[in-house]
């Protein structure tokens, strides 16, 4: 089927507000190429799970796709001739796609189909096209409806290192040309006046989903305001989910692909959650564990892909996130023996880790709008060293001068 | 209130600006490289006759990145490379992959010198000829003279393509260390299954391994060792590709292969997410590259007679894609992530040149072609005229 046959039937399967949302927008999602409008779909079908500031973003983007001419001849009201389609598009539409892929059920499973044309566009070496192609749709939205500002500055904070007593090498290297190195930073009670800080922009600026504190080990006490997702609250569903996926791996037949495909359809009530739960927050810690590569394994990978999904999709004012150790990787010779030990931590490996993560935590931010005024603390947890980035902070400096995070905070986040 | 004061850091950005990729590799080299030219000044070794030569091929597998390896901030990740080979070898610092960037096919299109477009995730052969066979075919070798040590369960297709020209009974023999692990293990242990996962990109999905058979009478008819001998030693190693360089080791003191393919795989956990555990595979695999130089240089069936080649399949995204999640994955199709380099070192090969002109991975199999005197038809790439 090609996107011109849409009808509003099409969409009886999807969720009620999804489905609302489709046929709202049915005229211009007909208009699309099939090369791009499962792409928009596979948002979209997710529509009722969505965060406030993701469901705005998709609004806006159909409501542009809405608005845009099918008329070539039309003008705007300065007299300037309307966007057609085409200029939208024609990158999308200069992609040949496969006939399987035509066939394909892709406005029940969007998702589906887009695995498939990865595939097929790298079978086909047209994966430079397409990424061209939505670079330019990207560019051209990011025109036309910018994103959203954020009500109040954000602040990022990456606690790392929990569980180290010492270490020589030089940390925060790729974050220090940002902002200024503190080496003499008082640690004691740290934590808590972190987690109170982020407590209280929560109250001052009540904003859904919009404060977050990211856990790779067991939450400490914090403000309810906060949305909270931590490793240790996740670990019957993560326990479910390796049970689920052992069975299903001695099914005859299934391969790497169609293990993923099942994850990534597996619903929070499969694992145990959804049961008077936040439904929103609830897909999204699924999606951690079933999209996300190494999660279910690493609680540094758990917290750093948290970080990063929180902040594409959430958008958040505020997010910390606190490293914590996670399980030491056996060597073969270990794995090879008789005895099997319970899983060790690895402290040390955890904290190289973190420091690579919470430069990605930063880069992340910086990629949402109102990036010009956020700025970023990265700790390492009951020790002296932090790095302060933010508008007003000297990039590339250091301080040798005994300070504290509150003071810290001060300097960079101005609410 | 605070005092600061402008650190070293702050010059990195602007320094970093100043090392184009191939300026910080030519550097690389170019620093290790002074005291090596002094002795030996030109050609490693005057070439032989092709009918004598061997070849070895490393893939420094699976995947890494400029900034973790020959970039400033890397190269400490990589003293042996840096440091023992590239003074005695040609490098070449831009090897472009146009293909697809998953580890089997991108394999499978450096054997056959085609970007292949095979299922990376199913065990299916090439669909072009490769390496093994046009040499095999073109010289009229044995079985015994080509061989694949790779590391898991989807490679063990990769000796012998599907071409109708070629394919069944002309290609190499594939020995995947790992069944050789199941195969000796067949006893059961409570564990094992975790080291034997096929791929780091799927990290619950192990496969349905079989022969077991096959591959005892490979360990004790080609290799030489007991399975009691092999288990013991697996036993000592910390690593999948540390079994595979061991394995190697027994192969070229049995069988002394005229081509030898080995690829190494431990640097892809980097799709656990773990940078540390990446950068460990790094190191270990750049220990590992020099170990078995060391091995060719000893072994008197390869000393004074090989060629050896090192290059990654290819790179990992940068930490500047949106689309990817940095080293994490290979997803993006970004530069970073299709642009690595090759070192060719050995009989026949220049020490301490630096070649900055673009190649594609897709030139290995011409190249190979003219070192070893067989003609690779079908392959898209070119013979690289500073090795061939």
């Amino acid at each position: 089927m090609l996107p011109r046959e849409l009808k509003a039937e099409h969409f009886n399967g999807y969720p009620p507000e999804a489905r609302k949302l489709a046929i709202h927008y049915l005229a211009a999602l007909q208009g699309l190429p099939l090369s791009f409008v499962p792409n928009l779909l596979r948002e979209a079908i997710y529509y009722d799970f969505k965060f406030p500031a993701e469901r705005r973003a998709l609004e806006k983007e159909l409501a542009n796709l809405q608005s845009l001419s099918a008329d070539p001849s039309a003008e705007t009201s300065s007299g300037h001739p309307a966007e057609h389609f085409s200029d939208w598009f024609q990158g999308f539409a200069q992609i040949t796609l496969s006939p399987q892929l035509e066939q394909m059920d892709w406005v029940n499973s969007p998702a589906q189909f887009v695995e498939q044309l990865s595939a097929h566009l790298w079978a086909t070496h047209q994966l430079d096209a397409f990424r061209k192609a939505a670079t330019d749709y990207a560019d051209r939205l990011h025109a036309a409806v910018p994103p959203e500002q954020p009500p109040v500055p954000r602040l990022g904070i990456a606690v790392i290192g929990q569980g180290v007593s010492a270490y020589d090498e030089p940390l925060f290297r790729k974050l220090r040309p940002h902002g200024g190195y503190f080496g003499r930073v008082k640690p004691e009670g740290g934590l808590k006046l972190l987690l109170d800080a982020i407590g209280a922009r929560a109250q001052s600026h009540p904003i859904p989903y919009g404060h977050w504190y990211v856990d790779g080990g067991e939450e400490a006490e914090h403000a309810p305001e906060l949305t909270c997702v931590s490793y240790r609250a996740l670990e019957p569903v993560r326990a479910a989910l390796l049970r689920k996926m052992r069975g299903e791996i001695e099914t005859p037949g299934m391969g790497p692909e169609a293990l993923r495909t099942l994850l990534a359809q597996m619903n929070p009530s499969e694992l145990g959650l959804g049961q008077g739960g936040d439904p929103v927050l609830d897909r999204f810690q699924v999606k951690l564990l079933t999209e996300g590569s190494g999660t279910q394994i690493f609680s540094t990978t758990f917290a750093q892909w948290t970080a990063r999904e929180a902040l594409r999709r959430a958008q958040p004012c505020t997010l910390l996130v606190r490293f914590a150790p996670r399980q030491r990787q056996k060597p073969m010779n270990e794995l090879l023996s008789e005895k099997q030990d319970q899983a060790e931590l690895d402290p040390l490996g955890s904290l190289m880790d973190a420091d690579l993560g919470a430069y990605y935590n930063w880069i992340n931010q910086q990629r949402l709008a109102g990036a010009d005024q956020s700025a970023f603390l990265v700790w390492f947890e009951n020790h002296r060293e932090a790095v302060a980035i933010g508008p007003t902070m000297p990039r590339g400096t250091e301080s040798t001068t005994p300070t504290d995070l509150g003071e810290l905070l001060s300097w960079i986040a101005l609410a | 209130m605070m005092h600061l004061y402008k650190s070293a850091a702050a010059e990195d950005p602007a320094r970093r600006l100043a090392f184009s990729r191939r300026d910080f590799l030519r550097n690389a080299a170019g620093l290790a490289l002074g005291s090596a030219l002094l002795g030996s000044g030109t050609l490693a070794r005057a070439a032989m006759a092709s009918r004598h030569r061997k070849v070895v091929v490393i893939t420094f597998g699976g995947g890494a990145r400029d900034q973790e390896t020959f970039a400033p901030e890397g190269q400490g990740n990589i003293p042996h490379l840096l440091g023992e080979l590239i003074p005695r070898s040609t490098f070449f610092t831009q090897v472009v992959n146009r293909g697809i960037l998953g580890h089997y096919v991108a394999t499978a299109s450096l054997a056959t010198g085609v970007y292949e477009t095979i299922n990376n995730f199913a065990a299916l052969p090439p669909e072009h000829p490769t390496v093994f066979e046009y040499f095999r075919k073109d010289r009229k070798r044995p079985a015994s003279d080509a061989w694949v040590v790779a590391p898991s369960n989807g490679f063990n297709r990769i000796g012998e393509s599907s071409h109708r020209s070629y394919g069944a009974g002309l290609g190499a023999r594939v020995i995947l260390p790992k069944h050789l692990l199941t195969a000796a293990l067949s006893s059961g242990h409570s564990d094992y299954q975790h080291l034997l996962r096929d791929n780091y990109e799927t990290p619950f999905y192990v496969p349905q391994l079989g022969g077991g058979e096959v591959e005892l009478e490979q360990m004790e008819r080609i290799l030489n060792l007991s399975v009691d001998d092999f288990k013991a030693h697996a036993r000592t190693l910390s690593s999948p590709d540390e079994l595979s360089v061991y394995v190697v080791r027994q192969l070229m003191r049995q069988e002394a292969p005229s081509l030898l393919w080995i690829t190494m795989h431990d640097i892809d956990v980097a799709h656990a997410g773990a940078y540390s555990l990446y950068i460990e595979g790094i190191r270990r695999t750049d220990r590992l590259c020099a170990e078995l130089w060391k091995v060719i240089q000893s072994e008197p069936e390869y000393a004074g007679k090989t060629t050896l080649f090192i290059l990654p399949d290819f790179g990992r995204d940068s930490d500047d894609d949106s689309g990817g999640n940095g080293f994490q994955h290979h997803r993006t199709g970004d530069a970073l992530s299709r642009t690595t380099w090759m070192m060719a070192l050995g009989t026949g090969v220049r020490e301490g040149v630096v070649v900055d002109r673009p190649m594609e991975s897709t030139d290995l199999v011409p190249t190979l072609g003219a070192m070893l005197d067989f003609s690779p038809t079908l392959a898209q790439g070119k013979p690289i005229p500073e090795l061939a």
